[in-house]
């Protein structure tokens, strides 16, 4: 790589070339592209082809007759519906592709949210330091202390249960983590000669900021980005779950387990079912 | 006699901490003339480097503090500007070389684009011209091959490498004045040979005045033209570097001098100034040199000895000179 006495400059693996060779990035990667392709292709209503999709069923259709049916993989159950019925006869299977959409697009907004707040009050409270610093943190540790179950709840009541609740919900606290991570990191960076030779050539404070630390811990940055969207995601069925996330007849992955969980004759709590779908 | 292009009255900077006021700076004055060098030599905590940032107005604030003086440059006494007309100043009027070139480069982006910064942020460029402008500034560094060197990251570059990069964005926009913090000590000797005979180069071109802080008197002797004696916060002798090595007026000036080791006389014992410099906290009451001095006089112990002038050039804080 390093041959001698040529003339032209090493400038290192692609970045492309670098990312690809890591398969602790590939198979998440996957993983991650299945479910959005679940999530968008569901169905193609939104680009104007409302039969074409993944999901055999309309989500939400009912039908009695076919009510509470098992799975197809289950004797009694029809090839049709391929993970059964619930109580209103609506498709399992597509319920939970299109859960998907809820899932995925709540935490990935929450995650945008909270990482953008989260990392400008970081850098502003690591930089800065003193009063700025010591305000901003205050703020962080009542933000990490409060249940966040306790406000959701209060959302629930003040502004009525529905997405955008969840999505505030999670917000209001989640950026607290963010902050406290990003501050330290910046409190690093601070410390740096490039941020002092930065200071000496009359760059301003805001410039300092994002165009030299910034760039320094978008790698710790992504990192807790990636850990929140499993979080989230589970934070969001939770919600869910408790009847204080997405409402009926919305599918989401929380309100169809909450749904299956209610009903005396439903599948979850079966054997079989509970080995089927978990 | 060339244009004063800085002049620094009565200086004095303090640090305000729990134990107390910490006075690192207390009462420096000094000039540089345009294409002329003057050196701040003192030892390690003398306060050489919070000299080079009270001026550039760069103390860490909230703790460090100026307190008194004034700070001229060509008519404009810099203490008084808002902090927008100061960070106007700084890399266009006053730029400062760090001393540590492996930490002193943002590792995320090339070193074109951080010369480019500086060339963006002070001259009123179209874009087309700010790489041209960018490769005369690595052009006047000596830098090899600037056109292929605007696109490598600081990683892919040796220490003198980066220095010179860090020098070219320092003389991007031909500052009136360079405030170098020891740019040499983190470079080997023969790396450092090279480093400044770049500067007198550099000099050479621009006319530029130049503020060099170093503990090194083989640098001092090799660059400066005058020299500052630093010591507990105060200059004890200004003088031509001429005079400083044969003629040291001060007996710190003439202590440090002996105190340099020297290949002719290698059998000898290698001379040393006994004791410690005083806590900056509370400084002694008469000259600060005082404990340590070996040819202290009773006046010494009372009263801070006041500055002589013995001619133009060349002052000394000293009851012992008269």
């Amino acid at each position: 790589m390093f041959g001698i006495g040529k003339k032209k400059a090493y400038t290192g693996l692609s970045r492309g070339t670098r990312i690809v060779r890591s398969l602790t990035l590939i198979i998440p990667s996957i993983v991650m592209v299945i479910m959005i392709i679940i999530a968008l292709f569901a169905n193609l209503g939104w680009i104007g082809l409302p039969d074409v999709g993944l999901a055999p069923h309309d989500p939400n259709s009912t039908n009695p007759r076919d009510k509470l049916l098992p799975p197809s993989f289950i004797e009694g159950g029809k090839s049709d519906y391929f993970l059964g019925t619930d109580r209103l006869g609506r498709d399992i299977f597509s319920r939970v592709l299109y859960g998907a959409r809820v899932s995925l697009s709540v935490s990935l907004i929450v995650i945008l949210i909270t990482a953008v707040i989260g990392t400008i009050l970081g850098i502003l409270s690591g930089y800065k330091g003193g009063r700025t610093d010591a305000f901003i943190m205050r703020v962080t540790d009542v933000a990490l202390s409060f249940p966040a179950l306790l406000l959701a709840m209060l959302l629930w009541v003040a502004i009525g249960p529905g997405y955008w609740t969840v999505v505030l919900a999670l917000s209001i606290l989640g950026w607290a983590g963010y902050a406290r991570m990003i501050r330290g990191e910046s409190l690093r960076i601070r410390e740096s000669d490039f941020v002092a030779q930065a200071q000496v050539v009359g760059a301003s404070t805001w410039r300092i900021m994002f165009r030299h630390i910034f760039p320094n811990i978008v790698n710790s940055l992504i990192v807790i980005m990636t850990l929140q969207v499993g979080m989230m995601i589970l934070a969001e069925a939770a919600l869910s779950f408790l009847g204080l996330g997405i409402t009926a007849p919305t599918p989401s992955w929380g309100s169809i387990v909450a749904d299956g969980r209610s009903q005396p004759g439903g599948y979850l709590l079966s054997r079989e079912y509970v080995s089927a779908w978990w | 006699m060339s244009n004063i292009v800085l002049q620094v009255e009565d200086l004095h900077t303090s640090f305000f901490t729990r134990a107390g006021e910490v006075k690192a700076v207390d009462g420096v004055s000094f000039f540089v003339r345009e294409g002329e060098t003057f050196g701040i030599v003192g030892e390690s905590g003398c306060g050489k480097s919070v000299t080079g940032l009270s001026i550039l107005r760069l103390l860490p604030e909230p703790a460090g503090q100026v307190t008194g003086g004034k700070i001229i440059l060509e008519g404009k006494n810099l203490l008084e500007l808002s902090k927008k007309e100061m960070r106007a100043y700084r890399g266009k009027m006053i730029s400062m070389i760090l001393q540590d070139p492996m930490t002193s480069l943002n590792p995320v982006y090339t070193v074109g684009d951080q010369i480019a910064e500086a060339v963006r942020l002070h001259q009123d460029l179209p874009e087309n011209m700010v790489e041209a402008e960018v490769v005369s500034a690595l052009r006047l560094l000596r830098i090899p091959d600037p056109e292929m060197r605007i696109k490598e990251y600081p990683f892919q570059l040796s220490g003198g490498m980066r220095q010179r990069v860090v020098g070219a964005i320092a003389m991007s926009c031909r500052p009136r004045l360079l405030i170098a913090d020891e740019p040499t000590t983190a470079l080997d000797a023969t790396i450092q040979a090279q480093y400044i005979a770049l500067f007198e180069d550099i000099q050479a071109k621009t006319n530029v005045a130049i503020i060099f802080i170093t503990h090194d008197f083989g640098v001092i002797a090799r660059i400066c033209d005058r020299v500052g004696v630093m010591y507990a916060g105060k200059i004890l002798e200004t003088a031509p570097t001429r005079d400083i090595f044969k003629a040291p007026k001060h007996p710190y000036t003439a202590a440090l001098i002996n105190s340099v080791p020297q290949l002719d006389k290698k059998d000898e014992k290698l001379f040393s100034i006994e004791g410690q410099p005083p806590s900056l906290l509370n400084l002694p009451p008469g000259c600060r040199f005082y404990p340590r001095c070996t040819v202290s006089m009773d006046i010494c112990k009372e009263q801070e000895p006041p500055e002589v002038k013995l001619d133009d050039n060349h002052s000394v804080s000293c009851w012992r000179v008269k």
